[in-house]
C-alpha cells in the first residue's frame, strides 16, 4: 500500500490510497491429464435428455399396457370361463378382418422395443452418472429432497427385469409352471399360485411393490422429462402417480393373493 | 464451541488427496462457517502448516464462491444458505464435521476445497446469452413482460453459479444451474429469437464437459442456496425437445 500527498488545496489535504492487492483472480490449473474428454452427443436423442424422453415415452406405452393387464387380470374373479375366453379373445381379436395373433403380436413388438429402449437408456444414464463422479463422499451423502421412491429405481427395475423374465417363462411360456405350456391360463394361475408354492407368491408380492415404487417416481417424472410438469402442477401430478401407482399393484396383487390364500381356486 | 473437523486436503489437481482431522476450540456461535475455517487457518500459518484452500468472495451469500459439502449436504444442512451465510449456532458444541470440495468429473478440485467451476462458464458461452446490442436500459414500460413471467424469469435469475447442484445431485447433473439460465432468457421478449439454439446448445455442452442425466430427484433444488426451481428443468427440457 502506497500513499500520494496530493498537497495541500486550499486548507483540505487530499490523500489518494492506491491498495496494491495483485492479481485479483487466483490462477487456475490446466485441465487434469488423464481427464475423459466428451464429445458432443450424436442427435438430439443421443444426448442425455434425449435419452431421458425415450425412457419417459417407453415407459408411457408400457404403464398402458399394465393397465389393460391389470384389467383383464381381474377377470379371474367371474370364474374359469370367462378368464379363459378372455384369454382366447386376446389371440382372436380382430379376426377376420386380420389373421388371428395379429394384435397380440404387434402389442408383442411394441412392449420388446419398449422395454429395450428403456433398459437402453437406464443403463447409460447410470454409466454416465458413475463417470460423472468419480469421487464418492466422505460424509454419507443425506438426502435433502423427501421420496424414497426416486432412489429405488435403479435396483428396483432391475428386479423388475428379472421378475419380467420368470413372469413370461411362468405364466406366458408356461416353462415353470405345474399346469405346462399345455395347461389352460386359468389353471396356470391357480396352480402356480398354489399356497404350497408361496415362494413364488413372495416374489412377486415383493416385485409389484418394487413396481410400485418404480411408478411411483417414473409417471410424474415422465411428465418432467417431457415438460409437461408447471408449478402448481406438481402436487396434483404426484399424487396422482402415487394413487395410479397403488390402483396398479392392488389390482395386480389381488391375483396371486387371492390363490394361495384359496379365494380362487 | 469446540469442534473437531474431518477436511479433505489435496495439494494439487496431481495430489490423490485425503481427509485430515484438526481440532478448533473458541469458536463463537456467531461466527460464520468461513471465519471458523479463517480461525483455524490463522493457526496453521502461526505453526508454519499450509491453510486450508477455499473459494470465498462476497461472504454475504451472492457470488457463489464459497462452495463446499457440510456433513455430506451442500452449503450444510440449513435451507437456501450459502457456506458464508451459515453461522456456527447452527452447530453442536463438540460435534464432528466433515468438509469436503464439490465432486464431480466436470469440476476437478484446484487445491483442497477449490475446485474449477469453468465447465459452468463454457455452458453459458454455449448459449447463456442474447445477441442484442443491449445499450443502455430502456424504460421499463418500453417491452411489455408478464408479471408472472417477470417474477418467474428473475427468480430463475438468481442462480448464483456456486454448484451445489451439481455436489448434490446423485448423478453429477448440471441441470438446475443450465435450466436457471435457459429459464430465465426463455422467459423474456429478448431471449426469444434464440431461445431453440440456446436450449439445444447449452443442453448438449453439458454432455460434453461430462455432467450426468437429471433422474429428477429434486436433491438440486433442495440445497440451491436461491431455491430455484425444479420446475425450471421442465421448461429446459421442453424447450430442448422442441428445438430443432
Amino acid at each position: 500500500m502506497t500513499w500520494t500527498d496530493d498537497g495541500p488545496l486550499r486548507s483540505v489535504r487530499y490523500v489518494t490510497a492506491t491498495i496494491n492487492r495483485g492479481s485479483a483472480t487466483a490462477p487456475v490449473s490446466p485441465p487434469t491429464p488423464g481427464k475423459p474428454v466428451h464429445t458432443a452427443p450424436p442427435g438430439k436423442l443421443g444426448s442425455s435428455n434425449g435419452k431421458k424422453a425415450v425412457m419417459a415415452v417407453t415407459g408411457a406405452i408400457m404403464v398402458l399396457y399394465l393397465v389393460a393387464h391389470v384389467v383383464g387380470n381381474l377377470k379371474i374373479f367371474y370364474g374359469a370361463d370367462t378368464f379363459n375366453e378372455y384369454a382366447h379373445w386376446l389371440r382372436t381379436v380382430g379376426e377376420p378382418a386380420v389373421p388371428p395373433r395379429t394384435v397380440l403380436t404387434i402389442v408383442e413388438i411394441v412392449l420388446s422395443v419398449s422395454v429395450l429402449l428403456h433398459m437402453w437408456s437406464a443403463i447409460s444414464l447410470a454409466r454416465r452418472a458413475r463417470r460423472a463422479r468419480p469421487v464418492k463422499y466422505a460424509a454419507r451423502r443425506k438426502s435433502q429432497a423427501s421420496g424414497y421412491a426416486v432412489r429405488t429405481m435403479r435396483y428396483g427395475g432391475v428386479i423388475i427385469l428379472l421378475f419380467l423374465i420368470w413372469h413370461l417363462l411362468d405364466l406366458t411360456f408356461g416353462a415353470v409352471n405345474p399346469a405346462g405350456a399345455e395347461g389352460l391360463p386359468y389353471d396356470r394361475i391357480v396352480q402356480g399360485f398354489a399356497a404350497g408354492r408361496w415362494p413364488v407368491t413372495v416374489f412377486y408380492v415383493v416385485a409389484l411393490v418394487m413396481l410400485g415404487l418404480h411408478l411411483r417416481h417414473g409417471m410424474w417424472s415422465a411428465f418432467q422429462t417431457l415438460g409437461l410438469a408447471h408449478g402448481r402442477g406438481y402436487r396434483p401430478l404426484k399424487v396422482t402417480a402415487a394413487a395410479v401407482a397403488v390402483v396398479l399393484v392392488l389390482g395386480f396383487l389381488s391375483v396371486p393373493l387371492a390363490v394361495t390364500f384359496g379365494v380362487v381356486k | 464451541m469446540k469442534l473437531t473437523l474431518e477436511v479433505w486436503r489435496q495439494n494439487g489437481p496431481a495430489d490423490r488427496g485425503r481427509m485430515v482431522t484438526y481440532q478448533v476450540e473458541d469458536v463463537s456461535p456467531d461466527m460464520s462457517f468461513l471465519e471458523m475455517l479463517d480461525v483455524l487457518n490463522e493457526r496453521l500459518i502461526l505453526n508454519g502448516e499450509e491453510p486450508i484452500a477455499f473459494d470465498h468472495d462476497c461472504r454475504e451469500g451472492i457470488c457463489g464462491m464459497c462452495g463446499m459439502v457440510i456433513n455430506g449436504v451442500a452449503h450444510g444442512e440449513q435451507r437456501a444458505t450459502t457456506t458464508c451465510q451459515l453461522h456456527m449456532r447452527h452447530f453442536e458444541d463438540g460435534e464432528t464435521v466433515t468438509i469436503e470440495p464439490w465432486r464431480a468429473a466436470p469440476f476437478p478440485v484446484v487445491k483442497d476445497l477449490v475446485v474449477d467451476r469453468s465447465a459452468f462458464d463454457r455452458i453459458i458461452q454455449a448459449g447463456g446469452f442474447i445477441s442484442v446490442p443491449a445499450g443502455s436500459a430502456p424504460d421499463a414500460h418500453a417491452v411489455p413482460v408478464r408479471k408472472d413471467d417477470a417474477d418467474a424469469a428473475f427468480d430463475a435469475a438468481t442462480c448464483i453459479g456456486c454448484g451445489a447442484c451439481v455436489a448434490a445431485c446423485p448423478n453429477g447433473s448440471a441441470s438446475l444451474f443450465t435450466a436457471a439460465k435457459i429459464t430465465h432468457l426463455g422467459l423474456l421478449p429478448q431471449g426469444q429469437p434464440e431461445r431453440d439454439a440456446r436450449a439445444k446448445a447449452m443442453v448438449e455442452q453439458m454432455d460434453v464437459e461430462g455432467f450426468g442425466g437429471c433422474t429428477n430427484t429434486g436433491e438440486c433444488t433442495a440445497v440451491c442456496p436461491k431455491g430455484i426451481p425444479l420446475d425450471t428443468i421442465a421448461r429446459m427440457n421442453r424447450d430442448y425437445l422442441k428445438a430443432r
